[in-house]
């Protein structure tokens, strides 16, 4: 046996127990703490577990997202899940099966090379010998911890990793056959109850001392904690707008316009980092210097179903029901924000709508538990608002981006700055041993918020995520500053900094190739040494054609990136249409995800991201105005449409020998950047500020 | 009060002013037809009355006597579905799939109205719905699949 790394996840929870069980005939239990999204890890996992258990897809039953009966696993973010929790899986998978031949084969007095598994049957000679995994699983001790000495199975013997196997989720959603998410739950005794949020940060209660309400209706307040329970979702929330219309509010921290532009932010009290790397080299004081600003504003996660949760209070202990990333993390939180002892709670994962990010549903959650403590034996459900949806949960914050470089004599970087301002993107319950929910911050002694961090380096950073160069620059420095004081609250939106950082430098990139008068392509990849890179980027310029001409009004733009600079590698051509409008046209990319597991799962991610980053870049924006924020309703913060969608073209590169990468937040920073030169190519001006709406481009060609 | 829900007569004692959203999501346990924004501005809630895409969180019950309600549940299920339902598993149309029920149902009003709709008849009809995830470019293509099997099977 040879020791190895084990993953994170094999570390922290290292029993077989814990991973795998045979408690049912015919099925093998599979637990990951990771949780399904929207993304489709969870047919992904059963993907890798059925391959290393030589069983057909059918007999893995997944347990997911549960804090009484699967592994310890952080948050289902940072496109981490199939390298972690699928790393663990398959190892524990591939050990067990090694394991169980191991008990087969002293059982028949074999070699275990005689043996084989078909369909969790085992085969001597290729013969079944009666023996099965069910049978044989009961001499097995799971308690043992994993070693992750079994080998894996080579490329050529996989049947379902690397194969489209059709999501395992979707047939409820698309039937109607099932009640698939959260919002669906009807346990008996059901209460429905809604909150009437505080309308600015830190408002203050001011009275009226007592409120009116229906008589069927229970009003909770708590300091600055106003919820109204009732016996149907109807009568909540009529009691919550006749409430709410009787509040009056104080204090806080209203919120201004200019508080919502990425100008103010940078002006902001921050925590302050410098690094450099590299050598720096001489060059002549007169070597041109260029430096431009780029910006974006705060964006929103905007799910389609607003957040919802369900808890349950009986006996001194707390049962919560939640579509949060991270259900450990959520219930340690909870105990803070209550002062329960962990023991007391259990939190279950039940599938949300769509989520990017670190959104409301740990808010929602906490809600509930308020609610579910004050009125104990009932089961109640809290759902937000489209209002609160918007306005409510955490923003990706807004980000200001200065760029600076000095070009040698044939116009190549040689000394690079890259400086970034920002709120915090890492405040997610727990973190820094922070609280961080809504509710809890709004009841008397509330609990301290994770004070602003930035993510080491290591692990992807936040603020700095991609802002390191992924070219080959002889010296670079990397300023980050993190506003400390921030209001409303930031979070983790897909891909953090990402989004801004390769926004800006790609957008850089093409203006220091125009500077220097070479195709934007060519110069890139005089730059580029990593051969991954460099075939991404040529196999997205044989798809689009780059050498096309191209009509008066119309742009292309290029833009590539390697996500975290240590996931998934990107690169991608948009045609755009440009008059006051930008028109995404056509988007061709190329990723390479290492192995793919699930390859319609990836491209269906990627296709995702481009959408969504093209929503980003194209129309969205926080807004404050009369001390709220402003951008509550669809209409005040429009998403891209099926009108606005361009056509799609996707290929993964064939790498079923590497390691897998996260492909889940790939496209989000290149395609922002993509768009921009794109239209400055249409445009013949460019746009340094996000996003890139009608009234910036008439602004732009207005001079 | 008496609705007809996908070819059912089904009672509720509730408010005439409830809407058809809460009527279905609550007494009648219709959970596939779904809460997005309450004001007309997503989709998510859409369903046929007659056979016209309509937003159930705005449609007050006391408008539906005398008319046929259709939701998701009422186009397929698991053993017969629906050929848009098919489709959209065959296309693996959704990531988290919150608005496809809406979204199925404006797409089946449209394939009821033509059977050879363009790329921009699909466009146009679903244009109302917002998607958060970015499936837009598979559910077009399982429009079109969709469409193109019913016009074969209905020519044979």
């Amino acid at each position: 046996m040879t020791a190895i790394a084990l993953p994170l996840g094999l570390l922290e929870n290292p029993r077989l127990e814990q991973w795998i069980g045979f408690e049912k005939a015919g099925t093998i239990r599979i637990a990951s703490g990771k949780v399904e999204l929207g993304q489709g890890i969870l047919t992904a996992l059963v993907q890798i577990a059925a391959d290393e258990l030589d069983v057909t897809a059918q007999r893995i039953a997944l347990v997911s997202g549960r804090t009484q009966a699967t592994p310890r696993e952080g948050f289902t973010a940072g496109s981490l899940s199939v390298e972690h929790s699928g790393g663990s899986i398959r190892l524990v998978a591939a050990e067990v099966r090694g394991l169980l031949l191991g008990i087969a084969a002293r059982r028949l007095n074999c070699a275990e090379t005689d043996l084989t598994v078909v369909d969790g049957a085992i085969h001597r000679w290729g013969v079944a010998t009666g023996l099965d995994y069910w049978q044989l699983a009961s001499g097995l001790d799971l308690t043992q911890n994993a070693s992750g000495s079994r080998p894996l199975k080579p490329a050529h013997l996989r049947k379902y990793i690397g194969t489209s196997v059709p999501r395992v989720d979707l047939p409820a959603k698309v039937l109607g056959s099932a009640r698939p998410f959260i919002h669906d739950l009807r346990p008996d005794g059901l209460l429905h109850a809604r909150v009437i949020r505080q309308p600015w940060p830190g408002a203050e209660l001011a009275g009226p001392e007592q409120v009116t309400a229906h008589a069927d209706i229970q009003v909770v307040r708590l300091r600055n904690f106003v919820a109204v329970v009732a016996a149907t979702e109807q009568a909540a929330v009529a009691a919550a707008e006749k409430v709410a219309s009787q509040l009056q509010w104080t204090g806080g921290v209203p919120l201004r316009p200019e508080q919502a532009t990425p100008g103010w932010i940078a002006t902001q009290p921050s925590l302050n980092a410098t690094v450099t790397r590299g050598v720096k080299g001489d060059h002549a004081p007169a070597a041109k210097r260029f430096k431009r600003t780029y910006t974006k504003p705060f964006i929103a996660h905007a799910s389609i179903g607003p957040s919802c949760a369900l808890a349950h209070f009986e006996n001194g202990k707390l049962r919560v029901w939640t579509h949060s990333q991270g259900v450990f993390p959520l219930r340690d939180s909870l105990a803070k924000a209550m002062q329960l002892d962990v023991s007391a709670i259990t939190v279950e994962h039940v599938q949300g709508a769509g989520c990017y990010g670190h959104n409301g549903a740990d808010d929602v959650a906490c809600d509930a538990a308020i609610l579910a403590r004050e009125i104990p034996s009932k089961t109640i459900r809290v759902m937000w608002s489209r209002a609160d949806e918007l306005a409510a949960a955490p923003f990706g914050t807004a980000m200001v981006v200065t760029l600076e470089a000095t070009l040698s004599s044939s116009g190549m970087p040689i000394d690079w700055t890259t400086e970034v301002w920002g709120g915090p993107h890492a405040q997610r319950p727990g973190a820094a041993g922070g609280v961080n929910l809504l509710g809890a911050e709004a009841l008397p002694n509330p609990p301290k918020r994770p004070p602003p961090i930035e993510i080491p380096e290591a692990a992807g950073g936040s603020g700095l995520r991609n802002a390191s160069l992924l070219y080959d620059v002889p010296h670079q420095t990397l300023v980050n500053h993190i506003a400390t004081a921030l209001e409303p609250r930031t979070s983790s939106m897909r891909g953090l900094g990402a989004f801004a950082n390769v926004f800006a430098i790609e957008s850089f990139v093409d203006e220091l190739a125009a500077e220097a008068n070479v195709d934007p392509l060519a110069y890139r990849l005089a730059m580029t040494s990593d051969p991954r890179a460099r075939a991404v980027m040529e196999q997205a310029a044989r798809m689009a054609d780059w050498t096309l001409q191209k009509a008066a009004g119309q742009g292309r733009g290029f833009a590539y990136s390697r996500y975290k600079n240590r996931a998934g590698y990107r690169a991608v051509f948009v045609d755009v249409d440009v008059d006051e409008d930008v028109r995404l046209r056509r988007v061709w990319c190329a990723v390479d995800a290492g192995l793919v597991i699930n390859p319609d799962g990836v491209h269906n991610q990627v296709e995702g991201g481009i959408i969504q980053a093209a929503s980003w870049a194209l129309k969205e924006s926080v807004v404050f105005d009369q001390g709220r924020v402003a951008s509550n309703t669809w209409d005040t913060y429009p998403i891209l449409r099926f009108s606005e969608v361009p056509e799609i073209h996707v290929t993964l590169m064939d790498r079923p020998r590497d390691p897998p990468l996260g492909v889940g937040e790939v496209a989000q920073g290149p395609m922002a950047a993509a768009i921009g030169n794109a239209v400055a190519d249409a445009l013949g001006m460019r746009i340094r500020d996000l996003p890139m709406t009608r009234e910036r481009i008439i602004a732009t060609i207005a001079g | 009060m008496l609705l007809t829900i996908n070819g059912a007569a089904r009672e509720v004692a509730l408010s005439d002013d409830t809407s058809l959203l809460d009527a279905l999501r609550g007494d009648l346990g219709l959970m596939a037809t779904r809460f997005g924004c309450g004001a007309e501005s997503c989709g998510a809630c859409m369903v046929l009355v007659d056979g016209k895409p309509s937003y159930a969180c705005t449609t007050p019950i006391d408008a539906l006597r005398g008319k046929a309600v259709t939701t998701l549940e009422g186009l397929g299920d698991a053993a017969r579905p629906h050929p848009l339902q098919q489709a959209f598993l065959d296309e693996q149309a959704g990531q988290c799939g919150y608005c496809l029920s809406g979204i199925l149902i404006s797409a089946k009003a449209l394939l009821d109205r033509t059977s050879t709709p363009t790329r921009d008849d699909i466009v146009q009809a679903l244009d109302k719905h917002l998607c958060r995830c970015g499936a837009h470019a598979r559910i077009i293509r399982a429009v079109q699949r969709a469409a193109a099997r019913m016009s074969t099977s209905s020519a044979t």
